[in-house]
Formats: C-alpha cells, sequence, structure tokens
C-alpha cells in the first residue's frame, strides 16, 4: 500500500502544481481586480499543500527502503535488506528514479518556502514567480510519472536486493546528493524571480534583495557539495587526487560557478541599482546550469558512478525540458531585455568594476569548462572518440584564475560608485608586499621549479592578506556580519588555492612492494609493514595491513588500509588509511600481493592538501554568516517599517 | 563616462571575455586534448609521440606479466585487429584483469610500445567509464 500511496501523493502534486499555475496566471494579470489578494492567498496555500505532498511522496518511498520492500522494483534493484540503515535511507536517492523525486520534491518545498515567507516582492511578480515554479515543477512530475515512476512494483517480489553500489556506500556521498540539488534547486527559485520580474518588468533593489538568500543558500549547498565531492573522491577512490575534470564533477562547477557570478551581480543591484540586465541573465545561466548538470548526469549520455540511467527516452525528456525552460527563459529575456531600465552607473573603477571584472573572469571560467565538458560528447556524436582531461583544463584555466585572484583581492579595497587608482594603489600596498616576499622565499626556497604553484601560494597569501583589509581597521563590534562573510568567504579561497598549490608543488610519492617487517620511506615518515591480515564489516570482507609509522624521532602510529570485497554486487574496492597532521596528510593505499610474499603499498605525503578542504568549508561559512546578516538586517528593516 | 560609452566598454570587455575563453579553450584542446586511440587506428599512421594520450581495448588474455620489482606490470592491449604493449609502474585498479576492458593513459615510446601512467579499468559489474564501455562494445563485435 505504501507504494501506491506515494504514487497517489506524487500524482495530487503534480495536480496542485497545476493548479498554482492557473492560479498565479489570474493573480498576475488581474492586478487591479479586488479579488486579487484571495486569490494571492490561494496561491500561497496551493504552493505549501503542493510541497507537503511531494515531501510525502519522497518519505513514503524512504519507508519502502527502511522496510527493504522488494515487492518493488526500485528497492529490489538498488537495495538490499542486509545494509546498514543509513545506506538503505541513502539508496532512496542512490539511483535514478529516486533522485529524481528528490530533486522534484526540493523544487516543491522551495516553492512552499518561498509561499510562506515572501513578503517582499510585488504580489505581481510573486504571482509570476509562483507560476514559473509550478511550470518547472509540472516538466518533472510528468518525467516521473511517464518516464521515471520510483514505485513501479515488482511481480513476484524478489527474494533480495541486488545491492548499492559500495562505491556510493559511504557517508560523505550519501549525502552528497541531497546536498547538491538543494543548491541546483535554490538556483531555480532565483529563475523564477528572474521570470516573475522579466514578465511584470519590476526588477530593481526589492526584487534583488528578495532573490540574494535564495542564492546564497543554494550557493553555500552547492560549496558544501561539490568540497565534500571532492575529499570523498580523494579518499574513496584512493588515488590521491582530488579533482578529477569528470564531466560528473564539472557538472556540479558549472551552476556553482555562475551562481557564484550571480551572487555578486544581485549584490550590485541590491545595494547600488546596477547591472540590472546582466543580473537577469545570471539567474537564467545560473539554473540552465542546474539543469544542464542533471541532464549529463541523470540521462545516460555519461556512464560513471555517478550516472545511473542508460535510458534514451529519459535523455530525450530531460533535454526536451531543458530546451523548453531555458529557451523559453531566453526567448523572454530577449523580448523584454530592452525594456528593462537603465539602472544607476558608476565609474569603470570602482567597487562595481571590480565585481564586473570578477563576473567576467568567472564566465570565462564557466566558459572554459563548458566547452571542455562538452566538446568530446560533440565529438562523439560527430563520430570521433575523443577525451580530454587535467592538461586541457590546466592549460586553458591556471592564468584565469591567477587574475580572478588579484580581482578578488582588489574588489573589497575599492570604494563604490567611483575611486581612483593612486588609492588602489596605497590600499594594497601591504598585499602585494606579503605576495612579493612571499614569492621571492618560497622561488629560493624551491630552486625555480613549480614556477605556478609557488606563484599560486604567494598570490594565495597576498588574497588573505587584501581579505582581511576591509575589517582591519574598523570596530570590529560595528562590523556588519554580512562584511565578515564576505571576509572570510575570501580568506576561504586564500587557503583553498594554497592547499591546492602547495599539494602540486610539494606531494611526495612512494610505490613499492615489501614483504612483513620490511620498511620505506616517504617524505619524512619511515612506513614499516607489519601485518596483513582478513577482517570483515557488515556487507564485506577485506584484507587489512597494518602499517608502523613514524615521523623521524616522533612516536610510533598504526595505519589500516584495506582491500574491500562486496558481494552484492561484486565488487572491489580500496579504502585508502589517511593520518591527518598538521602541516598535511600521510595517504596509504594497499595494493596487491604476489607469490613472493610482497604487498604492494602506494603512499603519498601531501602537505598542507587539507587546506583545500578546510578553505571550501570558511566559504561555506562565509556564505552563512553573511546569510544569517543579510535576514537579521532585512527583519529589523521590515521591523522599523511596521513601527513607522 | 555617459552611460552609453560605459555599456559599450562594458560590452566591449565582455566581447573580448567570451573570445578570451574561446581562444584559451582552442588553444589548449589543439595541443592538450588526449585522443583516444585504439590498436587499430595505429596501423600506417604516425604515431602521436611526446603527447599525452589515451589507449583503450582488451588486456590480452596471457599476456600480463608482473615484473620482479613487484610493483610494474606489462600487458598487450588489442582490439582484434592490433596489438600494442603496455607497461605501467604503479597500483594497477582490482578490476584489471585479463580479457577485460581497460583505458590506460600515457604516452607512445618511438618503437610503437606504450609507457602507461595511470590505469582506468571499470568500477564493477554495472559501472564503466564510457571509454571502455564503447571500445569493449567494438571489439566484442569485432572477435564475432
Amino acid at each position: 500500500m505504501i507504494a501506491e500511496a506515494g504514487l497517489a501523493a506524487l500524482w495530487l502534486a503534480a495536480a496542485f502544481a497545476l493548479v498554482q499555475l492557473m492560479l498565479a496566471w489570474g493573480a498576475a494579470k488581474q492586478g487591479e481586480n479586488p479579488n486579487v489578494g484571495l486569490m494571492m492567498t490561494a496561491l500561497r496555500r496551493t504552493a505549501l499543500v503542493q510541497g507537503l505532498l511531494a515531501l510525502l511522496s519522497f518519505a513514503l518511498l524512504i519507508a519502502l527502503f527502511v522496510r527493504s520492500d522488494m515487492s518493488v522494483v526500485l528497492v529490489a534493484t538498488n537495495s538490499h535488506s542486509l545494509k546498514p540503515l543509513i545506506y538503505k535511507v541513502a539508496g532512496a536517492w542512490g539511483n535514478h528514479e529516486g533522485s529524481m523525486l528528490l530533486w522534484v520534491t526540493v523544487l516543491a518545498t522551495a516553492g512552499a518556502g518561498v509561499a510562506a515567507f515572501e513578503r517582499r516582492l510585488a504580489s505581481a511578480t510573486l504571482a509570476a514567480t509562483l507560476g514559473a515554479q509550478a511550470a518547472i515543477g509540472l516538466g518533472f512530475y510528468a518525467f516521473l510519472a511517464f518516464a521515471s515512476n520510483p514505485f513501479v512494483r515488482l511481480d513476484p517480489p524478489a527474494p533480495d536486493g541486488q545491492g548499492l553500489n559500495p562505491l556510493l556506500q559511504d557517508p560523505g556521498l550519501a549525502f552528497h546528493p541531497p546536498t547538491l540539488y538543494l543548491g541546483y534547486v535554490g538556483l531555480s527559485v532565483a529563475f523564477s524571480f528572474a521570470v516573475g520580474a522579466l514578465l511584470t518588468r519590476d526588477v530593481g533593489p526589492a526584487f534583488a534583495k528578495a532573490m540574494r538568500p535564495w542564492v546564497l543558500g543554494a550557493w553555500i549547498f552547492l560549496t558544501i557539495g561539490i568540497t565534500a565531492g571532492s575529499y570523498w573522491a580523494y579518499y574513496e577512490l584512493g588515488w590521491g587526487g582530488w579533482w578529477f575534470w569528470d564531466p560528473v564533477e564539472n557538472a556540479s562547477l558549472m551552476p556553482w560557478l555562475a551562481a557564484t557570478a550571480l551572487l555578486h551581480s544581485v549584490t550590485v543591484l541590491a545595494t547600488r541599482d546596477g547591472l540590472r540586465a546582466w543580473t537577469l541573465m545570471l539567474a537564467l545561466v545560473a539554473f540552465a546550469m542546474s539543469m544542464l548538470g542533471t541532464f549529463l548526469v541523470r540521462s545516460g549520455i555519461l556512464v560513471s558512478v555517478h550516472a545511473f540511467a542508460v535510458d534514451p527516452t529519459r535523455g530525450t525528456f530531460i533535454l526536451a525540458l531543458l530546451g523548453i525552460y531555458i529557451g523559453g527563459a531566453l526567448a523572454l529575456f530577449g523580448a523584454r531585455v530592452g525594456t528593462i531600465t537603465q539602472g544607476s552607473t558608476f565609474q569603470l573603477v570602482s567597487r562595481e568594476g571590480a565585481l564586473v571584472l570578477n563576473n567576467l573572469l568567472l564566465s570565462v571560467i564557466l566558459g572554459v569548462v563548458f566547452i571542455g565538458t562538452l566538446y568530446p560528447l560533440a565529438a562523439q556524436a560527430a563520430g570521433v572518440q575523443l577525451s580530454i582531461g587535467a592538461p586541457f583544463f590546466n592549460k586553458a584555466l591556471v592564468p584565469v584564475a591567477l587574475a580572478l585572484m588579484i580581482a578578488t583581492a582588489a574588489g573589497p579595497l575599492l570604494r563604490w560608485r567611483r575611486d581612483n587608482m593612486n588609492a588602489l594603489a596605497k590600499r594594497a600596498l601591504v598585499p602585494t608586499a606579503a605576495a612579493g616576499v612571499a614569492f621571492a622565499l618560497l622561488f629560493a626556497l624551491t630552486g625555480g621549479a613549480h614556477f605556478v604553484s609557488v606563484l599560486g601560494i604567494a598570490l594565495a597569501i597576498g588574497l588573505g592578506v587584501a581579505s582581511v583589509a576591509p575589517v582591519a581597521r574598523r570596530n570590529l563590534r560595528r562590523t556588519p556580519l554580512h562584511v565578515w562573510g564576505m571576509v572570510i568567504a575570501h580568506l576561504g579561497v586564500a587557503v583553498s588555492i594554497a592547499g591546492m598549490a602547495a599539494d602540486s608543488a610539494f606531494k611526495t610519492e612512494r610505490l613499492a612492494a615489501i614483504q612483513v617487517g620490511q620498511n620505506v620511506t616517504v617524505g619524512p615518515f619511515r612506513v614499516t609493514l607489519a601485518d596483513v591480515r582478513p577482517t570483515v564489516g557488515p556487507n564485506w570482507s577485506a584484507l587489512e595491513a597494518r602499517l608502523q609509522v613514524r615521523r623521524g624521532d616522533g612516536a610510533m602510529f598504526e595505519l589500516f588500509p584495506q582491500q574491500r570485497f562486496f558481494s552484492t554486487p561484486p565488487t572491489n574496492t580500496n579504502e585508502a588509511a589517511i593520518t591527518t597532521l598538521l602541516d598535511g596528510q600521510l595517504y596509504t593505499v594497499l595494493g596487491q600481493g604476489d607469490d613472493k610474499g610482497r604487498w604492494q603499498l602506494r603512499l603519498w605525503w601531501k602537505p598542507f592538501v587539507t587546506l583545500i578542504w578546510l578553505g571550501g568549508g570558511l566559504i561555506a561559512l562565509g556564505g552563512l554568516i553573511a546569510l544569517i546578516g543579510r535576514v537579521r538586517r532585512e527583519r529589523r528593516v521590515a521591523e522599523a517599517e511596521s513601527w513607522a | 563616462m555617459k552611460p552609453k560609452h560605459q555599456r559599450l566598454v562594458l560590452g566591449l570587455l565582455a566581447l573580448g571575455a567570451v573570445a578570451g575563453a574561446a581562444g584559451l579553450a582552442l588553444s589548449a584542446l589543439q595541443d592538450q586534448a588526449a585522443f583516444f586511440y585504439a590498436p587499430g587506428d595505429m596501423a600506417g599512421k604516425p604515431l602521436p609521440l611526446g603527447k599525452a594520450v589515451r589507449l583503450g581495448g582488451m588486456v590480452e588474455a596471457g599476456s600480463l606479466v608482473r615484473q620482479p620489482d613487484g610493483i610494474s606490470i606489462a600487458f598487450v592491449v588489442t582490439d582484434g585487429k592490433a596489438r600494442v604493449p603496455v607497461a605501467f609502474r604503479g597500483v594497477a585498479p582490482d578490476l584489471f584483469k585479463e580479457g577485460s576492458g581497460v583505458v590506460a593513459e600515457g604516452k607512445f615510446n618511438p618503437d610503437g610500445s606504450f609507457t602507461a601512467d595511470n590505469l582506468l579499468a571499470k568500477h564493477d559489474e554495472r559501472y564503466m567509464p564510457p571509454q571502455v564501455a564503447g571500445k569493449m562494445h567494438k571489439t566484442e563485435t569485432l572477435d564475432k
């Protein structure tokens, strides 16, 4: 019965989405009608009910997985009764159908959130926004109902399930897709706001202030998702790298790049009433990138750990949705952009100018990632096998990234509206000097090797110093929260880049085959293979090595890298063992054994590699602080207005 | 600056940025894109020496040799038309075995052999890199 109830809730939610679209149409059209207040109330409630129904449907799917109901196809093919509970729950979205249901659930819940909390927007714009949200939802409800029904029954029921890909059986990955989806779908709200504003031609600071928390929220989730995904790939895949330029990774990076640009331009619109058309355009592009990401990952056009479906009709369906929504929105943009009035102007050398530069550089990076991701697919369609990897992206992006770091450092040092170069040079003196000294020292230390990495570390130090400048001579307790947010996020960028550059310049790798009792050195460590023995877990068995590690004359510690064997589905995985120290990580992988009793060991000493993810965490934290600051300030303004 | 001029400057900057992105991407594509080869593609053509490329096919049954150092292996990649000997130093993926598909990343040597610095094997029974899937499919039909 649970499966049928879930399907019924899904259909009901779709019906409410249809009602929501019609109510929105009516409410947006009849601006002067006395009934418009009633219609708006009905519209808000419809959006709320739609959100609750979608949530119910998804909760029922989770219940099916938790109960291991093998009479449902999706459960039988993606779960197993012996799986730990957390992976039974995660199994609900660790597959194509479930993840699409999660997508639409987050979308509907976000729409309910807009309906419940948004009081600032003009009612026509709000109606148009909720209408756009319902229209997006309807497409995905149709996709679920006609091409990806998660509640299909299996007759007769399977005796037991086929299991979940063991690579996905990791707490990091279990919560990775929901995090990314919250980001993707947050951008759908920004998209709906933009469409609403285009329809009503009401683009101004009030609109930007309504949109900004959604962009910030989406951006925070995307940042967390990408950081966590990178760390997952790093420790789970056992190859010691933290970014692969895999199309699936790029699928999450592209919306993040667009959202980062949007976040900065929406701030210009909210505080200075500039960049109106550009901000609308970015809101459309950011959601287009979310849709493109969904298409790439969920259509089966790519085959990877993350891509589940290999069904061409689904790919076509998502592609059609992509075409309708993005094409429609861009056409609307083209038709209306001429009627968006000019906002206030600014000098090129100003905070706005730096933000425009930031936007352009981010767009360049987005363009390169876009080309690098889609070109091989286009080539494949033309019959040419081609793959584009890290060398392409490094060569094309490193110079842009270095320029972007300088723009990021300079932006907060500039005044709004107008400024002059001499004043900027004066304010930039300390950060520039810090970067220069760091570069000279590192260059001498490495003897000129790793030039780009050393330059990256030096610029990161300069950016770090420049980041804290906005709070340096201020009364810290009176500094608004959103300034702190910016400072922390920019500092996070510096920390992250320093980690990336340090890893690429200073990591050392050691590959060896040794017998039990022998030892090998990597960086400052001496690693002894003490033992290799079998061990078992809840649904796997493994070979586990015991490594005894000593750094110089320091205390000995142990590491336990494993080779795991899963039986359902039959898979081997490598569990790297990693020690985190203050100045880096020691990363150990156990390879195969041979007939001479030797075991392959792959060891890395990675100085300061943890800074990469620490920086990602700081960026997200900065976003969160800015979001709290903005929401609190909005509330204070609203209270002041209600008193006046 | 007048608003009109400012818009013009910004527009030109945006155009420059787009051109820059395309230029960067194309120049990187020209000399860095790792092209994908199957052993049969090599016949009668000059080897792409000095370029990082990918070689895909099946690991020939009976060709896998473990070297005495314990960390190097040698094997032959074949697509039914031609054979390329491959040397690799490192930890091979768990699902790397004879008779299975593989994609080797590395460089061709002047003698026509291949030195790999990375091997991609399929993840498990259901998940595999698209390059492997594509080439295996092709190879299987060639065998028949």
